[in-house]
């Protein structure tokens, strides 16, 4: 029987802040001590009251438009009650019941649109590092602002999974929301799998492998949940509705720890906190604010760039801002250098934060079209522009300095053609062009390069032997 | 408000203070002295005073602060165990702003434990004794708080009154004791108990103590975003002509002596002019049902952060991280924490929310649209503040509804937001003291100072020690 998997997926995004979503400590814990960003409200010391960040407020207003959804004007948050030493209050601060994301959708490069159901902020937990006896509780992840987007069951494929993820990473660092980096659980993914035989309305019991922190293993584990559920369901064996763990290793999900006792979370509105209530103002003034997004930038290089080589460079979106500021002409070329070149190179992610000018960019181009410079050359220059000693230079200083510009004074190159004919050691190979032999042409070429210690144009050189020869 | 000067000093006034709270101690008023850094502070206030610099409007005046403000002088125990060990790294609001005045906290006075209780009986450390008969309650949960008013031990004490717990106390000791409008006093570093009805306020001997304490404490805090903006100060000059009573509430029901004195204030007013209009407030009737459903579900979840883990109480005996949970918070909480804590997680759990939580948030809004209206007919209302005077210890321990039903009077405006102020009026035959509150609409705080001013003379003060 064929079946048709339905897959629905929340992802966690944690904001890029600069303090935490309820108190004014430090929200960047990157490097620090453990328990170092954590005050009185955060670990909770009776009589703490949480504050709201009005940033976080504007980065979800930025991350709705971002994502083509409503914004609601008036939003609530709500408390969630679980006892864990990563959840000092014993409850998390959310939004349960009125979010501040309403409905919208992301659209993947192949064109499907998948749709939110809803996103809303809160507060995300410490992190606990166990060890044989005992654990160890680090609090300063705790009410780090997340925004949890919660996606509607359209995606039918672990690619489609795997390129919804990746699109919604690229769009929440274009609208700049978030550091997006993915080792550090920046944005992490939750994955409710089912399956149903084809043609059935009603959808099978769904499984959940939560906490996956990149693309491909979000791929991984919903294509093994596939498949292990379709064993089950095969063998005429029920599929349990659990909860799972991905382990990356093994390439298996696995149940965890049985403790799936229907959790109730006793939601409750936060007292504490009275509703967040927008103006229209505020929220178009915010979302002015948002930078191109991926689909802005499909549709400013679409007639310009190959759609592997622009879908390959969206994963930077500082690359593309540069591209963006290049004369039309020059986008091509540069992003060609970048897709064939500099992605080739060991260092790439480090290069690619200290991108080149636009003028360095440009002008190498223009070198490059008046035939000032060979395409090796061209690549020479390029990478000497991420060189810490050489690239704020521009590409006119760095060729010289390279001694890699052309000759392509017509007066000089005859010269020089004059020589390599008049050389006895050619002799034997000028008699042979001219008897009709074609293939020693690169031969003469070749002399003329040596003679010119390789500035000359080849083209160029080529053009003038045959003139000369005739 | 009697304030240090050159001639009687902040460290005399302290001395006596202490004295005082010494020779009481059968009465259990405090949790704890502070004895030396409050000396060294009014030592402080007497060099500023010789220096001739001002030292604030409550200028070496002792006062006593309820267990559950955070303060760095002392435990804040809330008059648990699960807090005992608690050393607060911070002030509350409210003690900064206090002793920015120059105000000095001689000691914590005792409460039920995270102030659920309305006799002081639920506290760790024992209850508090009545300020005239020891054999009875002192109120509560600010018990300790009524009583080193009503001793004549401090001028003024702080409280919580979250269903009536500084109204009720106030009325059994003989005292003033004030809950504002919520949102007047900011409530950051206090022990939260239900956050949505959480009032800060305080006991003193006269209306005129209240608005000055009330003119140093209120005002919007950004650590509180709950808190109103800065309207207590601003000029009052409404007139106060009608006087509502509520027909609703059974007076027949009530102890005798708290009817009469009840129809003789409303005589009294009558007589002085005041138009007395009587009111028909239905859903007050619910007021009990709803505040034992939503004040329940907000302590459970306020307690929640009590786990051992942190801060606080931590059971020797447990092996596992539940147990860590479960004994340190089953031997850290007195039994009424208890209840309340399964009360409120019943009322919240799926299944139920709607049928419980949800539906007392709508009788909720009909009991303050209840308020809004009647105070389209009158200025303030005047009721009883309890059904009887101070009981006996032990007398409603093992009978949690009959206790419950002391807050009947109290309750309704904790639910509502309102401003409620006990009055001292009188006495019953044995001498025990009777109170009658007057409440407002919201923001009527100043206002209705003033009119208790005019209306209910000093309270009376029993320095006799049996």
């Amino acid at each position: 029987m064929k079946y048709i998997p339905t897959i629905g997926i929340e992802c966690h995004v944690q904001l890029c802040t600069k303090t935490k979503l309820f108190s004014e400590v430090d929200n960047d814990a990157r490097g620090k001590e453990p328990n170092s960003c954590v005050s009185p409200v955060d670990y909770a010391l009776p009589g703490m009251l949480p504050r709201l960040n009005g940033e976080a407020i504007r980065y979800a207003i930025r991350a709705g438009f971002a994502m083509n959804a409503k914004i609601n004007t008036v939003s609530r948050f709500d408390r969630k009650h679980y006892f864990y030493p990563d959840s000092p209050k014993g409850y998390q601060i959310t939004q349960f019941y009125h979010p501040i994301i309403g409905e919208g959708y992301i659209e993947l490069p192949s064109g499907t649109k998948v749709r939110i159901e809803h996103a809303h902020l809160e507060g995300d937990a410490g992190k606990l590092t166990h060890f044989d006896t005992y654990s160890l509780v680090d609090l300063n992840r705790v009410d780090t602002p997340l925004i949890e987007i919660v996606s509607m069951p359209d995606i039918h494929s672990a690619k489609d999974a795997h390129d919804y993820c990746k699109e919604l990473w690229r769009t929440m660092c274009y609208a700049g929301v978030t550091n997006g980096d993915l080792y550090n659980g920046n944005m992490r993914f939750d994955v409710n799998t089912s399956i149903a035989p084809e043609g059935s309305d009603k959808l099978g019991t769904r499984t959940e492998v939560k906490n996956l922190n990149s693309f491909r293993s979000v791929e991984r584990a919903i294509e093994y949940e596939i498949s292990r559920q379709k064993k089950l369901l095969e063998n005429g064996e029920k599929v349990i509705q659990e909860t799972l763990g991905w382990n990356d290793a093994t390439g298996k999900t696995t149940g965890q720890r049985s403790k799936e006792e229907a959790k109730d979370y006793r939601y409750m509105p936060e007292p504490d906190l009275p509703p967040v209530h927008l103006t229209e103002e505020f929220i178009n003034a915010e979302i002015k604010k948002v930078p191109l997004l991926p689909n802005d930038y499909r549709k400013k290089f679409g007639e310009i760039l190959p759609a592997d080589t622009l879908e390959v460079l969206l994963d930077y979106p500082d690359l593309m801002k540069k591209l963006g500021e290049l004369d039309v002409k020059s986008i091509k070329p540069v992003a060609n250098l970048f897709a064939s070149v500099l992605l080739a190179e060991e260092k790439s992610v480090e290069m690619l934060s200290h991108l080149p000018s636009a003028t360095q960019l440009s002008d190498l181009v223009e070198m490059k079209e008046k035939g000032e410079l060979s395409s090796t050359a061209v690549k020479e220059v390029f990478l000497k522009f991420f060189d810490p000693q050489m690239g704020k230079k521009d590409a006119r200083a760095i060729a010289k300095e390279l001694n890699v510009i052309q000759e392509n004074d017509a007066g000089a190159l005859e010269k020089i053609v004059d020589e390599v004919i008049a050389d006895p050691a050619c002799a034997q190979a000028v008699a042979d062009f001219k008897a009709g032999s074609e293939k020693v042409i690169g031969f003469l070429v070749g002399q003329v390069m040596k003679k010119s210690q390789g500035k000359a144009n080849p083209a160029s050189a080529q053009q003038i032997l045959r003139k000369k020869l005739a | 408000m009697k304030i240090a000067s050159k001639d009687v000093s902040a460290v005399s006034m302290v001395k006596e203070a202490l004295e005082k709270a010494k020779r009481c101690k059968n009465y259990n008023i405090f949790t704890s002295l502070n004895e030396e850094s409050a000396l060294n502070r009014a030592k402080e206030i007497d060099e500023k005073i010789a220096r001739g610099e001002d030292a604030g409007r409550l200028a070496g005046v002792p006062y006593a602060l309820k267990d559950n403000f955070l303060s760095k002088e002392g435990n804040t125990t809330a008059s648990s165990k699960i807090l005992e060990p608690l050393r607060a790294p911070l002030d509350s609001t409210t003690v900064e702003k206090l002793e920015a005045e120059g105000a000095i906290m001689i000691g914590r006075t005792n409460m039920d434990s995270f102030a659920h209780g309305s006799s002081t009986e639920n506290s760790y450390f024992g209850p508090t004794l009545n300020a005239y008969d020891k054999e009875r309650v002192a109120g509560g949960s600010s018990g300790g708080s009524a009583v080193a008013v009503a001793k004549g031990i401090v001028q003024f004490a702080t409280g919580t009154d979250t269903g009536g717990s500084i109204r009720q106390p106030a009325s059994f000791n003989g005292v003033y004791g004030f809950k504002p409008t919520y949102g007047t006093i900011s409530r950051y570093g206090v022990v939260a108990m239900a956050s949505s009805t959480d009032c800060i306020g305080f006991f003193a001997r006269s209306a005129d103590d209240i608005d000055l304490l009330m003119q140093i404490c209120s005002g919007q805090d950004p650590k509180d975003l709950t808190t109103l903006p800065d309207y207590y100060n601003e000029k009052n000059d409404k007139e106060i002509k009608k006087i509502g009573i509520i027909k609703d509430f059974d007076l027949s029901k009530v102890d005798p002596s708290i009817k009469k004195a009840f129809d003789d204030k409303v005589s009294e007013l009558k007589k002085d002019g005041y138009e007395i209009v009587e009111l028909s407030m239905p859903a007050l009737k619910y007021a009990l049902a709803v505040y034992y459903i939503v004040v329940p579900a907000e302590i459970t979840s306020n307690l929640s952060r009590h786990d051992g883990i942190r801060y606080g109480y931590r059971s020797e005996s447990a092996k596992s991280l539940d147990d860590v949970f479960s004994m340190s918070r089953g031997a850290g909480f007195m039994p009424e924490n208890k209840r309340r804590i399964m009360i409120g997680n019943f009322v919240l759990s799926s299944g139920f929310y709607d049928a419980y939580y949800l539906k007392a948030q709508k009788a909720r809004t009909l009991i303050i649209d209840e308020y809004k209206k009647a105070f389209e007919k009158c200025d303030f209302i005047l009721t009883p503040v309890s059904p009887s005077p101070a009981f006996k210890l032990g007398e409603k321990v093992d009978d949690p509804v009959s206790m419950y039903l002391e807050d009947v009077m109290s309750v309704p405006l904790n639910l509502a937001g309102v401003p409620g102020l006990a009055i001292p009026a009188g006495e019953t035959e044995s001498g025990l003291p009777v109170g009658l509150q007057i409440v407002g609409p919201r923001r009527s705080d100043k206002a209705l100072l003033e009119f208790a001013g005019r209306i209910a003379g000093e309270a009376k003060i029993n320095e006799e020690v049996e």
